[in-house]
């Protein structure tokens, strides 16, 4: 069994329609579909490093939860970082991770291990506080509500395929004006 | 003869910077006179990476709330997160601060003239990507640091300092 990425971005979306979102690859073209935003911090750059981002915004930020949208080649590229984030333990990190099994973006070849590779456990091997695996988009529904809630670090590996597809946008992942609008959008909720 | 550089100096100089936080990999330059003393003493926040490309989007990150960050790494970390630096230095122009030790350079040697491979081209490297550097050749060098990092964030643009060799010369 496996979600629609779509599906599972819509319901994060509902939930969560205001936070920050460090979105990688076809994620990050998912999501400025379905939640665009200024809070979307879309400039990771370099293929794996979405949960570096990630901590160093949450680690900047404990006031603000973060949620980022990983993917699971970009992961396997910085497997290190779950150790890192489990040693600093940001308890307002949130780590997605959408699990296809393909370089979707890199002509859909299949990632070392494919579906297979169990990302939730090595998040609690490597220190998380907690971590949860679905594949059906009505666990998922039911439980993010609690994960939201609930103290990190937390990784949730979701198994998902294609959804509706969305634009490529790459000239908008790597823009000044993204990072631009992240920053300014950061600054004004700060001050707040 | 000048003084040679020292931890504390750099820590002092890190401090009037307004650095928060220390990302870090040990390097055997640096690690005795400067991430030991920084870990024992509690100065600054801490977070030790598994990999320097780590440390370069963990700044980054930072930088957008900012916050102020210096990555502590040896030469050979540089190179292996040259995309990473490429990316995040050079594209986008963030201020990703970062303090390189070269390790295995030859006392009598700069380290443009270095026999180690890895040493020699760190410079060459830097000059082609076009990133601002200084190197930190004695305790004087060290009062400059501040004023470079506060332009760096100020600009912004990223940063390198290479640390020949840290604390007294036996």
């Amino acid at each position: 069994m496996t979600i629609k990425r779509d599906k599972a971005l819509k319901v994060l979306a509902q939930h969560y329609p205001n936070g920050i979102v460090v979105p990688v690859y076809q994620a990050a073209f998912d999501w400025m579909g379905i939640r665009p935003h200024p809070l979307n911090y879309l400039c990771t750059g370099a293929m794996g490093q979405g949960s570096s981002h990630a901590l160093g915004l949450a680690l900047a930020c404990p006031q603000e939860r973060i949620v980022v949208l990983d993917g699971d080649g970009s992961l396997l590229m910085n497997l290190g970082s779950l150790v890192t984030i489990g040693n600093q333990g940001p308890p307002n990190l949130l780590h997605i991770v959408c699990q296809n099994g393909i370089y979707e973006v890199n002509g859909e070849f299949p990632v070392p291990g494919g579906t297979e590779v169990d990302f939730a456990s090595m998040a609690l091997a490597a220190g998380y506080r907690e971590a949860h695996a679905f594949s059906d988009l009505d666990s998922w529904a039911r439980s993010l509500p609690d994960i939201l809630e609930s103290s990190g670090p937390i990784l949730v590996g979701l198994k998902v395929t294609v959804g509706e597809p969305y634009p490529r946008d790459y000239p908008a992942i790597h823009s000044e004006e993204a990072r631009e609008c992240f920053r300014s959008a950061l600054a004004a909720r700060r001050a707040d | 003869m000048a003084e040679s550089l020292q931890g504390l100096s750099i820590q002092a100089a890190l401090h009037e910077a307004q650095v928060e936080f220390v990302v870090a990999l040990p390097d055997i330059v640096t690690c005795e006179e400067l991430l030991w003393p920084i870990t024992r003493e509690n100065s600054f926040r801490l977070v030790n990476v598994c990999k320097e490309d780590e440390g370069v989007s963990i700044c980054a990150g930072m930088s957008y709330a900012g916050k102020r960050a210096v990555l502590l790494m040896q030469h050979t970390g540089f190179l292996d997160s040259i995309n990473a630096i490429r990316v995040m230095g050079m594209d986008y122009q963030l201020p990703i601060v970062m303090m390189i030790g070269l390790q295995g350079l030859e006392e009598d040697r700069a380290p443009s003239e270095s026999a180690q491979n890895g040493v020699r081209i760190v410079e060459p490297i830097l000059k082609s990507m076009d990133l601002r550097y200084l190197i930190l050749n004695d305790d004087s060098d060290s009062l400059g640091i501040s004023k470079e990092i506060d332009s760096a964030y100020q600009a912004p643009h990223p940063l390198v300092f290479l640390v020949p060799r840290l604390g007294k010369i036996e």
